[in-house]
């Protein structure tokens, strides 16, 4: 039998062979940031643990720390022994840390890039890499440009032989519509554009996926999935923690663009998109970019959006101080902090439901979810008093943390009178499938590795996106100065009027 | 917390468990399945204890049957280990005493999960129909372990004769790592290949099932050698451009020599048997590439019994 395609030994109907990643070589840009010790390097221990990286695997370091090899894998030991999901295993690691290497040197550092080079070289020498390099740049969007044109001069950009290479880069994906066309402009310049991998981890993560199958595996649910039945649609990204060490990145950004403009707005794709021909990448990032494409702003910017700034107050027991009080915040400052968005979906599925989104810093309590609320029954055969504590029934997926679905609906309250109120069905994943479920970034790093793009949006979703919420960041920059509201407490009153002037109001997460 | 229930019928340990459910809320009804072992006072402590660490990643209703001394008088002493106690799920102790450990099925039937699948286990020797057997009958699927019989190799090929959709063998599960590393060293370009040879300790199921796995599915002759083990040592593929190598003595690191490129080590530990058990649990549907690849090592078997 020939070697690779297709090969013998891997048949679809066994499903108990995973899928492994092939030899290849992650270059780790940023390694000494927090996501790559509290996420990265812990998700590439859990691969490793679970048999899904190739016996020919190196993963490289790159960062201005003055270390050797072994120190970077010290550092690396204490992050897996830390963060990392499975068991600590000195077997897996001490065959993992076999691969692993560290380049040390500035980014504009024309020496170090060679060094990389040959180090990646070595490693396919020694290991067995294959040639085959994915660069992970968790770095600023400001260092892109100089990695990128680094890699392109010492080589490492082009592949020989039918190897691959392959760049992930994090969100933000620029702070407008300009600065993310000029981002992509310096990327696409020297990967093409089914190498560039956007991670955006909310796509990774069980429950996001969880969305397309409680959707199109069943037969329940869609029906319903439409304006004839749904009366508005919340979703909601809620944080408790304040801007915290990130100051420096968040002031000036501002919720809508750290949140609305990715996670959010992906969201809402997933959910109001229409069902995807195959479950290919293809055709999801086509229905996906459809939706996108659909999606209408507020006539009135002024009564379609509202936003926010913390100010201090007590949450979860403590004393915590305002947004503008936060260390390394001008007092001065007009970022806001919170951002809540009626969007309108022009299909014929969505015409005339509303799509409330809401994000926020120092809310209530941290929690992310998509609730679909319905219509009420347009005809109560009980009296009006029977049905008084009666809400409107409503789908909740839970996407964080407590990862699930509730369905409330109303129920008879036992006793001699017949009177209804609001139950909820619950089914939780953390009961139901819990250890299983690997990490975003496992999925992610793996799907990297494989080569498998369908969780990570396409330039166009990117664009598309920033289309949306341009306008809007324009109108707020206009506006002066975001309204206060109290820590620990769910924003402001111009938030919750967004949904009163429609009669409706926020679901309590 | 454990509530002991000596003396006991089905319908005291259903409504001891409803009033539980109604004590703390929710409960039974988040989980996925039933998983039935059927073990003995010896057995039992290992194989709820392996059952338990599974079901963390499948929340199941877990009920031990115990077989007790067939002469007394027909009683059940159940024991039951509340949800919380032992990971998400709950745990039944089923101590069957006298002519009732002929009937389990009475017993466990009311017991089992509405509508959730049904999963039976015998960590010990198991029967050689499981699907005719009186707990097997009531399971979607059978999970066997040959290795723990006298004859394994025998024992196996027994209980292939009666396969029935739904069965499968722990030897086999242990086998899913060193398949999924062949697999993979054939995702790359490796040229044809013409043979392969499989080392392990003797009479280890898993290793015949690895040949009849490789001879069925690359169309080659494989080669079964012995070692002195742990489990299986090695096997290799000869290709037109030398030979790719997965050899592993210490039942932990194994090393793998392909032709043109460097050594490489790489971490295949043998499985523990909540290991195996939580990847049995994953699938609830028959497993087709079982049934073919045991379907075969019976058939090869065969042939090289017959006298020549």
């Amino acid at each position: 039998m020939p070697g690779a395609i297709p090969n013998p030994l891997r048949s679809e109907l066994d499903r108990r062979l995973p899928r492994i990643a092939g030899p290849s070589v992650l270059v780790l840009f940023g390694v000494t940031g927090d996501l790559a010790r509290k996420k990265l390097l812990p998700a590439i221990y859990d691969l490793a643990n679970r048999g899904l990286l190739p016996p020919g695997f190196g993963l490289v370091g790159f960062a201005r720390r003055d270390w050797e090899d072994q120190d970077f894998a010290a550092q690396a030991h204490e992050a897996v022994r830390e963060h990392a999901r499975t068991p600590f295993r000195e077997d897996v690691w001490r065959q993992l840390s076999e691969g692993v290497r560290f380049v040390s040197g500035e980014l504009n550092d024309d020496a170090a890039f060679d060094e990389l080079a040959r180090t990646v070289r070595a490693l396919d020498a020694d290991r067995g890499t294959g040639g085959n390099y994915a660069f992970y740049l968790s770095l600023p969007p400001k260092l892109f440009p100089t990695v990128v044109k680094q890699l392109k001069r010492s080589n490492l950009a082009e592949s020989e032989d039918g190897a691959w290479r392959r760049v992930i880069i994090e969100k933000p994906f620029g702070h407008d519509l300009e600065s993310a066309r000029e981002l992509n402009a310096v990327v696409d310049d020297v990967f093409p554009p089914q190498s560039v991998f956007r991670i955006d981890h909310y796509l990774g993560k069980e429950t996001v996926q969880n969305i397309m199958a409680l959707r199109f595996a069943n037969t329940l649910f869609e029906p319903l999935w439409n304006r004839n039945y749904v009366d508005h649609v919340q979703i909601t990204m809620a944080e408790d923690i304040g801007v915290g060490g990130r100051a420096g990145y968040y002031d000036g950004i501002g919720a809508a663009r750290d949140v609305i403009q990715n996670h959010l707005l992906q969201l809402l794709a997933l959910v109001a998109m229409e069902e995807p021909v195959t479950f290919s990448a293809d055709s999801i990032r086509t229905e996906k970019q459809k939706v996108l494409e659909a999606v209408e702003l507020p006539e009135d910017l002024a009564t379609g959006t509202a936003r926010g700034q913390y100010a201090a107050g007590w949450q979860g027991g403590m004393y915590v101080p305002g947004y503008l009080e936060e260390e390394g915040i001008p007092a001065n400052s007009i970022t806001e902090t919170y951002a809540a968005l009626k969007l309108g979906v022009n299909s014929r599925r969505w015409a005339g439901v509303p799509f409330y989104l809401r994000t926020g810093k120092r809310l209530g309590r941290r929690v992310t979810e998509v609730a679909l609320v319905f219509q009420r029954a347009p005809h109560q055969v009980f009296s009006s008093v029977d049905v008084e504590d009666l809400g409107q029934n409503s789908l909740v997926l839970r996407i964080q943390p407590d990862e699930g679905v509730t369905l409330r609906f109303g129920s008879k309250v036992p006793g001699a009178s017949m009177e209804v109120r609001d139950v909820t069905m619950d089914f939780a994943y953390g009961q139901s499938f819990t250890e299983a479920s690997p990490e975003a970034y496992e999925r992610l790093i793996l799907d990297v590795l494989i080569g498998d793009p369908p969780l990570f949006p396409r330039q166009e979703e990117v664009e598309l996106s920033w289309q949306i919420l341009d306008p809007i960041e324009e109108y707020w920059a206009k506006e002066g100065r975001p309204e206060q509201y109290e820590a620990g407490t769910w924003g402001p009153q111009s938030g919750h009027e967004l949904l009163a002037r429609d009669g409706r109001q926020w679901r309590r997460p | 917390m454990t509530l002991y229930l000596p003396r006991t019928t089905t319908s005291q340990i259903s409504e001891a468990l409803t009033a539980e459910r109604h004590s703390v809320g929710g409960g039974a009804l988040n989980m996925v399945l039933t998983l039935i072992v059927v073990t003995d006072e010896a057995d039992h402590y290992d194989a709820v204890r392996a059952a338990t660490e599974a079901g963390r990643e499948h929340p199941s209703r877990i009920l031990a049957l115990i077989r007790r001394d067939p002469d007394a008088e027909p009683a059940i002493d159940a024991e039951i280990r509340r949800p919380g106690t032992a990971g998400p799920g709950e745990a039944l102790l089923l101590r069957l005493y006298g002519p009732l450990g002929d009937h389990p099925g009475s017993v466990v039937t009311p017991l089992l999960v509405p509508d959730a699948p049904v999963v039976a286990w015998w960590p010990g020797i198991g029967p050689a129909n499981p699907s005719a057997d009186p707990v097997g009958r009531l399971a979607h699927r059978r999970i066997t372990d040959a290795l723990r019989a006298a004859d394994p190799v025998a024992d196996l090929l027994n209980r292939i004769r009666n396969y029935q959709p739904g069965d499968t063998d722990l030897t086999w599960t242990r086998l899913t790592p060193w398949r999924s590393l062949l697999a993979s060293t054939m995702d790359q370009p490796c040229g044809w290949v013409n043979g392969a040879e499989v080392t392990a300790e003797p009479r280890y199921p898993s290793a015949d099932l690895l040949v009849a796995w490789l001879a069925d599915q690359l169309e080659v002759r494989v080669e079964r050698t012995t070692s002195n083990g742990p489990g299986i040592t090695g096997a290799r593929l000869v290709t037109e451009q030398g030979d790719i190598n997965l050899q592993r003595y210490d039942g932990r690191v194994a090393t793998l020599t392909r032709p043109n490129q460097p050594d490489q080590t790489v971490a295949l530990a043998r499985r523990r048997p909540a290991e195996a058990l939580a990847e049995e649990l994953r699938r609830l549907d028959a497993d087709e590439i079982y049934e073919r690849t045991a379907k075969f090592m019976a058939a090869m078997l065969d042939r090289t019994e017959e006298p020549v």
